[in-house]
């Protein structure tokens, strides 16, 4: 179908943008981003704003900068500048192996991180990303900055803590150890879809001893998060099949599934340990 | 709130001023106002890949972008593939490997794959059963189209063939009448 008519308002500069957001965003005005969550629920009419403040000409918000211990995530930075590493350690190399799991290379080339996690789809695999390494969101509006961190960002199926007339400017990634190891698995039926589960894991290995073991589960509950009570099984462990098999089973439990047609709880409950499991075998290959 | 605007988009390096609502999408203003009716549309939702065009030499969904915000971009689209009479060698390469049958699909799998060979002329199998991957076929159970890319890419590479569009075809891509 075609998108319902809105009036078009693009910005060049961060201000104007806030500006044109503190304008607009009462008379049912949004951002537009890469437009690929949203140029679709235009035409499907889920979505039929009247105004639209388009970010794209904002050259500011398209770098994506090592600040510090943080990687520092532009609002108009496409998911495909994250095809080759965009920071020489293990988070620049998780970012690259996760980012082909995201849709394909054309919707790559225009939807955004930021996006992503503004839209705050389940199974988004960037809100995975920002949930278990703890990502901080920072907003912007004409009233001035604020920092979210993930914990609070995430308020069910596409929602966030983000005001009506917030940008999301940037978020800001912490940075992995350079010792550190990640591992990623998702599951989807075909290529490109959205994931049923997913699992993103991270730990240090500290001679055969785990350290800052990070666990979180994305696309089996209506966000994505660490889980806390498999992340303490094996926290000062040992490295072994046994205890990795029973945090996966700790997950599966700890779970609260969302369910379709296709999928239902229980499925869903197995995957996501099995998940856990490949994500932690990934991680040490 | 329907008003139009008025546009320039560069298609193929013409110039088309056209006049345009902001909710038109850029695959409607490719095929109606510049009439450009090479790109298809298929899904209008981002699915199927049919209205792939390249946008400053990268391939994106037409039907995921406004015409607005296409203005002073570089967009090439299949009409621009065939040069001087010349098939493009990826366009022969479709025809000998029969890579298409009803077709519909077609302008935009030659547009996914002439991008993707001009980032990256020795892309190695995998990537390129990925990046073929995002556009959807009904018809020819994607091996032929795999076949074709993969020939021209393997000729690229052997230099057999200097471009992935048609500029400086070789002789034997004439366009057979
Ligand atoms: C066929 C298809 C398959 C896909 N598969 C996947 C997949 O497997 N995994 C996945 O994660 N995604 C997938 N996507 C979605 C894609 O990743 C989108 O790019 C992403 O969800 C949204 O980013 P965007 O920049 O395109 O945002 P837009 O579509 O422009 O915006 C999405 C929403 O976020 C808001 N928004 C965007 N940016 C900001 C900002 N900076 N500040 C405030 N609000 C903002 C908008 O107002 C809108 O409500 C798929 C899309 C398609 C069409
Ligand atoms: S018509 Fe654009 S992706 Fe289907
Ligand atoms: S040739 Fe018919 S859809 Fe591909």
């Amino acid at each position: 179908m075609k998108a319902g008519a809105f009036s078009w308002h693009p910005a060049h500069t961060l201000d104007e943008a806030v500006t044109l957001l503190a304008e607009y965003a009462p008379h049912d005005g949004r951002v537009i981003a890469g437009g690929q969550s949203l140029i679709p629920s235009m035409a499907l009419r889920v979505a039929f704003p009247a105004h639209r403040v388009d970010i794209n000409g904002v050259d500011e918000l398209a770098r994506v900068i090592v600040d510090g211990d943080d990687l520092v995530i532009g609002a108009c930075v496409r998911h495909a500048a994250f095809h080759v590493p965009v920071e020489p350690g293990p988070l620049g190399r998780l970012l690259t192996q996760v980012v082909h799991d995201i849709a394909h290379d054309p919707i790559r080339q225009r939807g955004t991180f930021c996006g992503s996690l503004a839209n705050a789809d389940p199974a988004s695999e960037w809100c995975l990303v920002a949930a278990t390494l703890g990502a901080r969101m920072v907003a912007r509006s004409i009233r001035g900055a604020r920092t979210i961190e993930a914990a609070d960002w995430f308020q069910g199926i596409m929602s966030t803590a983000l005001a009506e007339d917030e940008l999301l400017a940037e978020v800001r990634l912490p940075r992995l150890a350079g010792d550190a190891r990640a591992g990623f698995y998702e599951f989807s039926r075909r290529a490109g879809d959205y994931a049923l589960a997913m699992a993103l894991v991270a730990y240090r290995d500290d001679h055969g001893t785990l350290r800052d073991v990070r666990i979180g589960t994305g696309g089996v509950e209506v966000q994505p998060r660490r889980i806390a009570q498999a992340e303490a099984m094996l926290e000062g462990r040992a490295l072994s099949e046994e205890a990795i098999a029973k945090a996966a089973a700790a997950v599966s439990a700890a779970v609260d599934p969302l369910e379709d047609v296709h999928t239902d709880a229980t499925y869903r409950r197995s995957l996501i340990g099995t998940a856990v499991r490949r994500a932690f075998a990934q991680a040490a290959a | 709130m329907n008003d139009t605007l008025p546009i320039t988009l560069q298609v193929n390096g013409h110039a088309h001023a056209i006049r345009v609502e902001p909710r038109k999408t850029l695959s409607d203003a490719l095929r109606i106002d510049c009439g450009l009716t090479g790109t298809n549309v298929g899904c209008e939702h981002g699915v199927c890949g049919a209205c792939t065009v390249l946008l400053d030499g990268a391939p994106v969904r037409s039907c995921l972008m406004f015409a607005v915000q296409a203005q002073g971009r570089a967009l090439r689209t299949v009409e621009g593939l065939a040069q001087g009479g010349n098939l493009a060698p990826l366009q022969q390469a479709f025809i000998d490997h029969h890579a298409l049958q009803c077709g519909f699909c077609t302008s935009g799998f030659l547009m996914l794959a002439t991008g993707m060979l001009e980032r990256n002329p020795t892309i190695d199998d995998a990537s390129l059963r990925e990046v073929l991957a995002s556009n959807l076929c009904r018809c020819t159970g994607y091996q032929n189209i795999l076949r074709a890319v993969a020939h021209t890419r393997d000729a690229l590479r052997a230099g057999t063939v200097k471009n992935v569009d048609g500029a400086q075809a070789t002789a034997t891509s004439q366009v057979s009448r």
